[in-house]
């Protein structure tokens, strides 16, 4: 029960990194990557993962 | 037309003497033909204080003075229809494109690289790609670490509003004290055409409600701004068949709640950058159109319209972009600040505009005070920065000036041929240029040898030289009162 960041269509604006409530999200390389250890995809914290409700690419923020 | 300092010039000019001289022949506009648009004249002490160094909030000031932007706030909450965030080309020159993503620290170190080689930055603004207010962190520690290591530079930044409420009272704690506010429409129903989605208290709106909570943000970020006597410049994009019509009623809004300038700009939608509007066909305005929304709105209002729409890292003067010779592969590893450059810039600029002004003001009071009817023709060599400063053998052109005691205004050029041909004049010439200055009661130069000024007084045109290197309007007024004060007082006498 994770998301991941699909890096082909990410433009690393960073959105999804600071919406993250579990500090999952952080910068490997030249790219976000969502740690699934922590990503808890929002639950008990939001109605919807915050990371796929910010991002301006669709379909770049998605269910591992 | 607007002439620019040449920056060639300057970048190399490590001396006083050399900077002035760079701005003195930058030509620019006479200062009795442009009027005083946006001059200290119009303005209350306190807001032209606060926008004379600002190239964006001031037309008079992009004559001198450079911003840069550093994009150091990628993030963004809201989407635009105009806007597609993965596009980034070098060639392009509008808002929100951009090469490089800087850290706070690197844009530190950019933006003191730039203030040792550019005198004139004397405005660093934060201006996308992505929202400054929404990616405030970033925003704030950018600007924390240059205030701190120059403290004179002015911040400014540019946001769609819908984060602006929440960071007003930071903002004018860090004495930010312009505000740009992309506002495109006050109703939520044009809106919705404008923006597909808002993220907005950890979730995503779409449609109306999007348009509606938008708006509703703006405008009340726009009404703290103005409440703290921030200085706020409204964007907005037009966008014929959308909002084009609408733009009226957005600067009615804005103005009443105490927007500073208003700046429509040209919706720019090519296919090629992938922008919903780019790829369903959407037109931006033709020149035309943009005038005549601009012309309907200049009653009463302060509209910007010197905006070239730069570059998110752009660096320069206004129309100009020198932000690919300041690249991160460009700017050092450690990079200290060297104030000397502005410094000295800056008080050129003060000394000339100071100086410029109070002559000015100082020759309508004199021409005042003269007891004469007299409207008379001055013709003036000069080589531009507004004084009296060429050769008569030199000139090509006489710029032509009406005295009387009413002030000193701006007429016309006259062309003429260049009359001294290396060390000998020729006399067909002199024939042609006095011809040319027909109506012209005197001629002010900065030199004029004995046989050209016989042979122009033979023709009823007396010539000198007595105020070369004068302000041009200061020189005016000093012959006018030589002239006709004295001739009036020998009368009584």
């Amino acid at each position: 029960m994770a998301y991941m960041i699909v890096t082909a269509q990410c433009t690393v604006c960073g959105a999804c990194e600071f919406e993250c409530p579990n500090a999952a999200i952080a910068m490997k390389g030249d790219t976000y990557v969502i740690d699934p250890g922590k990503c808890t995809e929002c639950d008990g914290h939001f109605d919807t993962p915050q990371c796929a409700a910010v991002c301006p690419v669709s379909d770049t923020c998605v269910p591992a | 037309m607007v002439q620019l300092i040449a920056l060639g010039s300057l970048k190399t000019a490590a001396s006083t003497e050399e900077m002035r001289t760079a701005l003195q022949s930058s030509g620019g506009c006479s200062s009795s033909s442009c009027g005083s648009s946006e001059g200290p004249a119009d303005l209350p002490p306190e807001v032209w204080n606060k926008v004379k160094d600002h190239p964006c909030y001031s037309e008079e000031a992009h004559h001198y003075f450079a911003r840069m932007h550093v994009a150091v706030a990628p993030a963004c909450n809201i989407q635009c229809n105009y806007c597609n965030r993965k596009y980034d080309c070098a060639n392009e020159s509008r808002p929100g494109v951009v090469s490089e993503k800087l850290t706070p620290e690197q844009a530190l170190r950019k933006v003191t690289a730039v203030a040792n080689e550019v005198p004139q930055l004397s405005v660093l603004g934060i201006a996308g790609p992505g929202d400054a207010c929404y990616d405030w962190r970033k925003t704030r520690e950018t600007f924390d670490l240059v205030a701190r290591a120059i403290p004179d530079i002015k911040l400014c930044l540019s946001t769609n509003g819908l984060a602006l409420p929440d960071h007003v009272a930071e903002i004018a704690d860090m004495n930010i004290d312009h505000v740009t506010v992309t506002i495109n429409m006050v109703d939520p129903e044009v809106g919705t055409g404008i923006y597909p989605w808002i993220f907005f208290r950890n979730r995503r709106w779409t449609g109306l409600d999007a348009a509606k909570i938008l708006h509703e943000r703006q405008m009340e970020g726009l009404e703290m701004l103005t409440a703290r006597n921030i200085l706020v410049k409204v964007n907005s994009v037009m966008i014929p068949g959308i909002n084009d019509e609408h733009l009226i009623e957005v600067n009615r809004v804005v103005k009443s709640k105490g927007a500073f300038l208003h700046n429509i700009m040209p919706l720019i939608s090519d296919p090629a950058h992938g922008t919903h509007f780019g790829l369903t066909g959407q037109r931006g305005p033709r020149a035309m159109e943009l005038k005549a929304l601009q012309d309907k709105l200049s009653d009463g209002t302060k509209l910007m319209r010197h905006c070239r729409q730069c570059r998110a890292d752009a660096v320069g003067l206004l129309g100009e972009d020198r932000g690919q010779e300041f690249t991160m592969d460009h700017v050092p590893e450690v990079v200290a600040y060297d104030p000397e450059k502005r410094q000295t810039y800056r008080s050129i600029v003060a000394e000339e505009r100071g100086e410029h002004l109070a002559n000015r003001q100082d020759a309508s009071r004199r021409l005042a005070a003269v007891d004469a009817a007299e409207s008379v023709l001055v013709a003036i060599a000069t080589k531009g920065g507004g004084r009296i400063n060429q050769h008569f053998g030199h000139a090509k052109e006489f710029q032509v000036y009406e005295a009387s005691r009413d002030g000193v205004t701006f007429i016309g050029h006259r062309k003429v041929d260049q009359y001294c041909q290396g060390g000998w004049g020729e006399d067909a010439t002199l024939d042609g240029v006095i011809e040319a200055l027909e109506g012209v009661r005197v001629v002010l130069c900065a030199k004029i040898g004995d046989c050209p000024k016989d042979s122009l007084s033979a023709a009823g045109i007396a010539a000198t030289d007595d105020y070369a290197h004068d302000w041009i309007e200061a020189g005016i007024a000093a012959w006018y009162e030589a002239t006709f004060g004295t001739a009036i007082e020998s009368l009584t006498a």
